[in-house]
């Protein structure tokens, strides 16, 4: 965050309607032209409970969360009490008159109830008292509203009008506007203020994801929803399971006959799903999962984020099969390598895992529109061949990636097998067979290694400190590592955005080359750290962690570093 | 015109006298009175003897998990529509292992036939209680006897909703056929609970066991009433009616719910970037 940024927090109950200013406040800023980080923190409850959202707005790119509210949204008192003590120098307090009792200098306590129609429109009375006070363009504010609010009726287009309006004239009224908001240096429009979770639903769609067969689990819920709400237009199945293990299954099916199949889960669900998973590897059938991670074991902290499934997604199901990994940090890879999975379960007939995680999931930020003309072709099934009768599904004599046909789209058959097969599908225990078969499976790792992400590498080739990380970390990273070379030192960043399979020519020379190598992840263990020594030998010289359940931010990477 | 030779003949790993034969033959049958073609035939099946059925004969065949059959099929269901699906498994893999797929496959009507090859028993594992097995049957896992009540398909399918709910004997080959044939043909999920003797591992409820129980319904027994079905599913032991318990067409099949799946099956879908571009500016 640079010194100009304005960190607001909107904070109240369950059932208060703080998603939807927050969501609202995220895309009014967006169209007026700043960069946001929206980020969410609620609890694991439908009601009651404290609930915040942050929004950070800036004029350049905020990379990672911080502490210092400026301006602190109060839906009832709870928030006043608990944020409080987070107000930096010069900050204000929006709170509504009805719920503080409290008359400090810096309490505009605004008569909510006196301005709105009905209690229900509370929160966009709120959010005009906040545009007004961030002196933020009140018509992109006013269109916002209608395109949002306005579908659902007239009166209720009206009354979120009228609320709006009758907060933001309160402030200019009897208040001055904040000190100093930065003012926008992009031009508005043609961004998107998109989360992680929208922006993989994105990606699959573009890719042609048309199956997304899921049990409901926080975080990765969204992912199936933003499918599910263009299920007509696009022609997607979305499918609740009656369980994850339904899930999987589902998908896998789907895929064997032609969809192209997204399964959207979190810890528990995946750890349930490691028989499908094994099952993708066995049969070669194409298996996109996305793991929006969260803390545990077990149920843990539900609402909340951790990087802690990183070995899990290595490992999940028995026996030996290859898969990819990958591990987008921002909304952008989100989208990009989403779609870049669904067409890698294809090309190498593989399972293939996105890892996300609950901070990444669920905050939102600008993004710039995704050119869809301009996205590769994706691999296909094939659905025809000259000898129908000769075809064999798992033949020995293409490499590994043995042509795959879909059934019933001609008279070949095609039988695929959880049991040790033949090249035609059907069960054996020739054990020779089974050597060949697992070689010929194994085989397809040069498929996964030829098309893997490279780590991203920032900073001097040479650098005296070089900051490793993977996920959702990298904001943070990015972030340290600025405000270090702003101090003079020398320091490079190495984000993963796919940790299988690894290919350590793209970054061991980097590793090698750093005076000092540390490793920045959202879990207790070093989960990266240990894999790269695993597989290439190379021992990162500390690790810096956080495991409370928050995102990694910058000044975590600084208190551990000093 | 599909004949039972289209779907060849295969060796089997089976015991001399299993009750798998049988079934066999029957679905071949059936699937050439319907007129359907190996290619066109897409087999889901799970673990367990009675899921390696369908190895012994030409059609297309996803032989997945223990227990996890329905799911694999309501997928490869909705992905393709026109593909006649049928699950062929056995009872611990269908009724125990994936009962909730069981009791979910029911409530969804996806369209497809359930095909259960129940001897009341473990095969495969030799010789353990499936959920089928009578109170008391006497394993070396239940030595002191089973404790449970068995698990009643047929009843269970019918209080969940099923449009098509039938049983089969082994030794009415005949009468299976077309009860295969019937549920093939119909729309939403039908169950055919098939009764078998496993001639190596269950010495109780044997082919004579059977044999000397089972009768086929009366010609004028009437498959639209629900309630006199419940009392048919429910009647077991020294009497066990065998046939098409129960027959309505009065729920909406699962692709309904997906009616673009009419106009053409997911594997065909292009994708429509154009909208991917409207969606995509919604977030504007």
């Amino acid at each position: 965050m640079s010194e100009s940024a304005i960190q607001i927090r909107i904070g109240g109950e369950a059932g208060q309607g703080l998603e939807t200013v927050g969501q609202l406040l995220a895309r009014g800023l967006v169209r007026c032209g700043y960069e946001i980080l929206v980020s969410q923190n609620y609890m694991s409850r439908i009601r009651g409970g404290h609930n915040f959202f942050s929004v950070v707005m800036d004029n350049e790119p905020v990379l990672s969360p911080a502490s210092g509210v400026d301006l602190l949204i109060a839906m009832n008192g709870e928030t006043v009490i608990r944020h409080r003590g987070e107000l930096r120098e010069g900050g204000h307090i929006l709170a509504d008159a009805s719920q503080v009792e409290e008359d400090a200098e810096d309490v505009l306590a605004v008569p909510f109830s006196e301005l709105v129609p009905e209690k229900l429109y509370t929160n966009t009375a709120a959010l005009g008292s906040a545009a007004a006070l961030l002196q933020l363009d009140r018509e992109i504010f006013e269109n916002l509203l209608r395109e949002v609010l306005g579908g659902k009726s007239e009166d209720a287009a009206k009354k979120n009008a009228d609320a709006f309006a009758g907060g933001h004239s309160w402030i200019l009224d009897n208040s001055r506007p904040l000190q100093g908001p930065p003012s926008p240096a992009l031009q508005q429009g043609e961004r998107l203020a998109m989360s992680g979770n929208q922006a993989i639903a994105l990606g699959a769609m573009a890719a042609g994801a048309n199956f997304c067969s899921f049990y409901p689990m926080t975080p990765s819920t969204g992912v199936a929803l933003n499918l599910a709400a263009q299920a007509e237009e696009l022609g997607i199945v979305a499918e609740q399971a009656e369980d994850e293990i339904a899930a999987v299954n589902m998908a896998i099916g789907a895929s064997f006959a032609g969809a192209r199949s997204i399964v959207p889960t979190s810890g528990g669900g995946f750890s349930l799903m490691a028989e499908g998973i094994s099952l993708a590897g066995m049969t070669e059938t194409p298996l996109v999962i996305v793991l929006g991670q969260r803390p545990g074991p077990a149920t843990g902290l539900p609402t909340r984020t951790e990087q802690g499934d990183l070995q899990l997604a290595l490992y999940s199901g028995h026996g030996e099969f290859p898969r990819a990994v990958l591990t987008p940090g921002t909304p952008e890879e989100c989208f990009d390598l989403t779609y870049r999975a669904l067409d890698l379960a294809e090309r190498s007939q593989s399972p293939v895992m996105v890892l996300t995680d609950q901070y990444l999931a669920d905050s939102i930020r600008a993004v710039a529109l995704f050119s869809l003309k301009d996205l590769p072709e994706t691999t296909k099934p094939g659905t025809e061949t000259e000898k129908p009768e000769e075809y064999v599904r798992y033949a020995f004599d293409q490499g590994g990636v043995s042509h795959r046909l879909l059934p019933g789209t001609g008279t070949h058959l095609v039988v695929a097998d959880s049991d040790e097969h033949t090249p035609d599908g059907h069960i054996t225990e020739d054990l020779s067979v089974r050597t060949r078969m697992v070689d010929k499976r194994l085989a397809k790792r040069r498929v996964l290694e030829e098309n893997a992400v490279p780590p991203e590498m920032d900073g001097p080739e040479e650098p005296e400190l070089l900051l490793l990380t993977w996920g959702s970390s990298k904001g943070a990273v990015l972030r340290a590592a600025s405000d270090l070379r702003k101090q003079g030192r020398s320091v490079g960043t190495l984000h993963f955005r796919q940790v299988c399979p690894l290919v350590p020519e793209q970054f061991l020379p980097r590793l090698r080359s750093a005076g000092r190598t540390v490793c920045v992840e959202g879990n207790a263990t070093g989960q990266l750290a240990r894999l790269i020594r695993q597989e290439t030998g190379f021992t990162v010289d500390r690790l810096i962690h956080r495991y409370d359940g928050l995102p990694m931010d910058a000044e975590t990477i600084h208190a551990q570093l000093d | 015109m599909v004949s039972s030779q289209d779907f060849g003949e295969f060796e089997t790993a089976w015991c001399p006298g299993c009750g798998n034969f049988a079934i066999l033959e029957a679905v071949k049958r059936a699937l050439a009175d319907s007129g359907t073609a190996p290619h066109q035939a897409l087999f889901v099946s799970g673990i367990g003897q009675a899921a390696k059925s369908p190895h012994c004969m030409r059609c297309n065949l996803f032989n997945g998990l223990h227990g996890r059959a329905l799911p694999v099929a309501t997928g490869a269901k909705l992905a393709h529509p026109d593909l006649r699906v049928v699950v062929q498994s056995g009872d611990g893999c269908t009724y125990g292992e994936g009962g909730n797929h069981f009791l979910a496959a029911l409530r969804r009507n996806i369209d497809l036939t359930l095909l259960v090859h129940d001897n009341q028993i473990y095969g495969l594992t030799k010789g353990q209680a499936s959920p089928t097995s009578s109170a008391g049957h006497v394993t070396k896992a239940q030595p002191r006897g089973m404790p449970s009540d068995p698990f009643p398909p047929t009843a269970v399918a019918l209080t969940m909703g099923a449009g098509f709910v039938a049983r089969g004997f082994t030794g009415m080959p005949d009468l299976l056929a077309e009860t295969i044939r019937e549920a093939m043909a119909h729309t939403g999920i039908a169950l055919v609970d098939v009764l078998q003797q496993c001639v190596s591992f269950n010495r109780v409820n044997t082919f004579a066991w059977y044999k000397q129980r089972c009768y086929e319904l009366e010609a004028d027994y009437d498959p639209g009433d629900w309630h006199a079905a419940m009392q048919r599913c429910l009647e077991w032991g020294d009497s066990i009616p065998v046939g098409v318990l129960y027959k309505s067409e009065h729920r909406r099949p699962l692709r309904s719910y997906y009616p673009f799946l009419e106009k053409e099956p997911l594997y065909a879908q292009k994708r429509d970037l154009d909208s991917v571009e409207r969606i995509m500016r919604e977030f504007e």
